[in-house]
């Protein structure tokens, strides 16, 4: 029992060619598309690298630039194979090709699937990547002198400026690490000795923030300085305080802009995956119901189409006998050359006997 | 002596017509051109808008679209003129049309001359306006409370910060402001209260700068308060010290910013400009040659086409005799033979014959 079963006259077939060329050839556009999104990707992960650890982010974009070329190289020969189709005698060229490619197809269209389902699902990676990596740019702001990490101050100046954000979770990290180099601490200052000394690691914490965490919304000029002093400075209420700082973390303000380009990216390669499915479809229908014409013999016959001969079981366990017997080929049973000495041989003799009496 | 005369044959001016056709759909798009790369340039002043004082500079933007829309319907009207002037029975409909529309299409490349040097010239109220907008947006920068102004404070931060500048001139304009509002100011304290009356009119002036004027490319946190004061911050020496704070005035910035662009587009109108000017050729010598067959005859002959029939000083001559006779139309000129309907009295002794005598009255006696 075919799964699918559809009846193509000569016209349909003709014009399920045509459109599938067509298709096909759009098929190339998205493709294209998809290699241009996995570009972009990586264009906007490149631009903040510096604050992302070493964990393979890198990934998603590769996958799609791939894919996206394999989508337009794959559709080209369908968009060929296609426009051959049309006619009975052009088809037998393909007619060997044919089977495997759709294989393929297939198999590549799960790989364009499982594209669509990565952009989904880096968002856990993504965030411990800049957890780690943002704690580090933060540590490093300091050294702009250290080759290397040098340019880890201006980066996390224009991300927190750029994003409106302040720090990892929040402003308070800047309370936790020295942020001020030691280059620039006058050592000769009591209360600067003081406030090294009381630290255990001997770093210079004080509860001040660098001015790109400054909130370019607030009404009154910028506090960075003693932030946890509500008293030293005028009408520093709860308001001002909310509307000074970036309230939001750094952390948090990239996940959101790097899952909203992948959810974006996400759904429109679910939507061409569904487009190359369709497109695989009509070829699979185009393949089987020129093949049944072939076998009919008249090229103007209506022909049966189908996605699968039989039922999916009986492929499956079809498939499963020719996996065996391909596994079987070298193990030495019923191999008809081998003499295997048997007890019909002795029937042979009295046989060339009786010959031997007719001849003389 | 005609001025650049060329000849035509039959297919030379078909030839001509059909590229002009297609010359004049081009034209269509770069008047289009010209008139998104006005309503760019409109967008882009009104953006900042807030940091201009109120001066004529929305006249260049305004003669960059309508020059873009008066292109755009010239150039359709001339496609369809020279579509039709393969034909000589087609011409004959536009043959009164086409040397008023030349005359019409050479005035108007003029005005698009004046556009694109309109754009080069600029310069000076352009950075009147700025000098202006900016002083006033930094005096209103502490007045967050104000309705009309609260915004001032923002867009000052947010200019400063994306063009990497500070101040009008520099960051020193900061100084010489009062950019911390009143009730921020704790008048408990004696160092506020001093600082207030040792002012003039009672502004707290101090040698600080907003956030927003801090370089990002420092190798230090920056250093926004007692700038000028060497012994407050260790290691530091204002006079030397050039990556702290951006260096460059707001207006500079700006000003450079809109010359740039504003020379990107004058480039753009002049090349529009030589471009109109070569179609308007094109069309000037099919018109005439396409007279000059119709005046012959044959329309399969050869025909001459020029710019203007007689020289330049010719046609001067000729167009200020037009303008002058239009002129006295309406004069009774009675000094020569003027209207022959008008019965004038002449004072002139009539000849009556050898003996002049005046012929008899004759009266009815019977």
């Amino acid at each position: 029992m075919a799964v699918g079963r559809v009846t193509f006259s000569k016209a349909e077939r003709e014009k399920l060619a045509e459109v599938l060329w067509l298709l096909n050839w759009i098929s190339v556009v998205t493709g294209v598309i998809l290699f241009s999104l996995g570009l972009f990707l990586k264009v906007e992960i490149q631009k903040w690298a510096e604050v992302m650890s070493e964990y393979g982010t890198f990934y998603v974009p590769h996958m799609l630039i791939t894919t996206g070329l394999a989508a337009c190289c794959i559709n080209y020969l369908g968009g060929q194979i296609c426009l051959d189709c049309a006619d009975t005698n052009k088809f037998l060229r393909w007619k060997l090709v044919m089977m495997p490619y759709i294989i393929c197809t297939f198999f590549f269209t799960s790989c364009v699937l499982a594209g669509a389902l990565m952009c989904y699902s880096i968002r856990s990676q993504l965030e411990e990547s800049l957890f780690l990596g943002l704690r580090n740019a933060m540590r490093y702001y300091k050294d702009t002198d250290t080759p290397g990490r040098c340019y880890l101050k201006r980066t996390v100046d224009m991300l927190q400026i750029q994003f409106q954000c302040c720090g990892n979770t929040g402003y308070r990290d800047w309370f936790q690490i020295q942020w001020i180099s030691s280059r620039y601490l006058d050592m000769t200052n009591s209360a600067v000795v003081d406030r090294l000394r009381s630290n255990v690691e001997g770093k210079y914490l004080m509860d001040g923030v660098p001015f790109s965490c400054c909130s370019t919304f607030s009404p009154r000029p910028c506090i960075q300085q003693h932030l946890n002093n509500r008293t030293a400075r005028l009408h520093y209420d709860q308001e001002s305080q909310q509307q000074n700082l970036w309230r939001r973390g750094c952390r948090q303000a990239l996940l959101d802009h790097y899952t909203g380009i992948m959810e974006s990216i996400g759904l429109t390669v679910l939507l061409i995956w569904l487009f190359e499915l369709l497109v695989l479809t009509g070829v699979r229908y185009l393949q089987t119901a020129m093949e049944n014409v072939l076998l009919l013999g008249d090229p103007d016959l209506e022909s049966y189409g189908w996605i699968l001969e039989n039922s999916l079981a009986e492929m499956a366990r079809s498939n499963f006998n020719i996996i065996k017997n391909l596994g079987k080929c070298y193990q030495v049973d019923d191999d008809p050359n081998i003499n295997v000495p048997t007890a019909a041989a002795e029937h042979e003799v009295p046989s060339q006997a009786t010959r031997i009496q007719c001849s003389s | 002596m005609a001025v650049l005369r060329v000849k035509f044959t039959k297919t030379k001016r078909d030839k001509l017509a059909q590229v002009l056709w297609i010359l004049n759909w081009i034209s269509v798009v770069t008047g289009a051109i010209l008139f998104s790369l006005g309503l760019f340039l409109k967008v882009e002043i009104n953006k900042r808008g807030e940091l201009m004082a109120e001066r004529d500079i929305q006249y260049v933007p305004n003669m960059l679209i309508a020059v873009g829309l008066i292109a755009c319907a010239i150039n359709f009207l001339g496609g369809k003129i020279c579509y039709d002037c393969v034909d000589t029975t087609k011409f004959l409909r536009w043959k009164l049309i086409m040397l008023p529309y030349i005359i019409c299409t050479f005035f108007f490349t003029f005005c698009v001359l004046v556009g694109a040097l309109m754009c080069y010239s600029m310069h000076g109220e352009l950075e009147e306006s700025l000098n202006l907008g900016l002083t006033e947006a930094m005096r209103f920068y502490k007045d967050t409370d104000t309705p009309g102004r609260c915004f001032l404070k923002r867009t000052v931060d947010l200019l400063q910060i994306h063009f990497q500048c500070c101040g009008n001139n520099g960051y020193r304009d900061w100084f010489q402001i009062q950019w911390i509002s009143n009730r921020y100011l704790d008048m408990s304290q004696k160092e506020v209260v001093d600082r207030l009356r040792s002012n003039v009119e009672g502004k707290y002036l101090m040698d600080g700068v907003p956030f927003s004027c801090c370089n990002t490319n420092s190798p230090r946190p920056c250093i926004q308060q007692q700038i000028t004061n060497n012994s407050a911050h260790f290691s530091y020496e204002h006079q030397t010290e050039e990556l702290n704070l951006w260096m460059k005035g707001c207006r500079q910035a700006l000003l450079e910013y809109y010359i740039h662009m504003m020379q990107s587009i004058g480039l753009a109108v002049l090349i529009t400009w030589l471009f109109e000017l070569s179609v308007l050729t094109g069309v000037r010598y099919l018109q005439t040659s396409l007279e000059n067959v119709l005046r012959q005859g044959d329309p399969n002959s050869e025909s001459d086409g020029w710019l203007l029939e007689n020289s330049f000083m010719e046609t001067a001559r000729i167009n200020l005799n037009i303008i002058k006779s239009l002129g006295k139309n309406n004069q009774i000129d009675t000094s020569n033979n003027g209207d022959p309907n008008i019965n004038v009295p002449s004072t002139s002794k009539a000849h009556y014959g050898p003996d002049n005598v005046p012929p008899k009255q004759i009266t009815e006696d019977i």
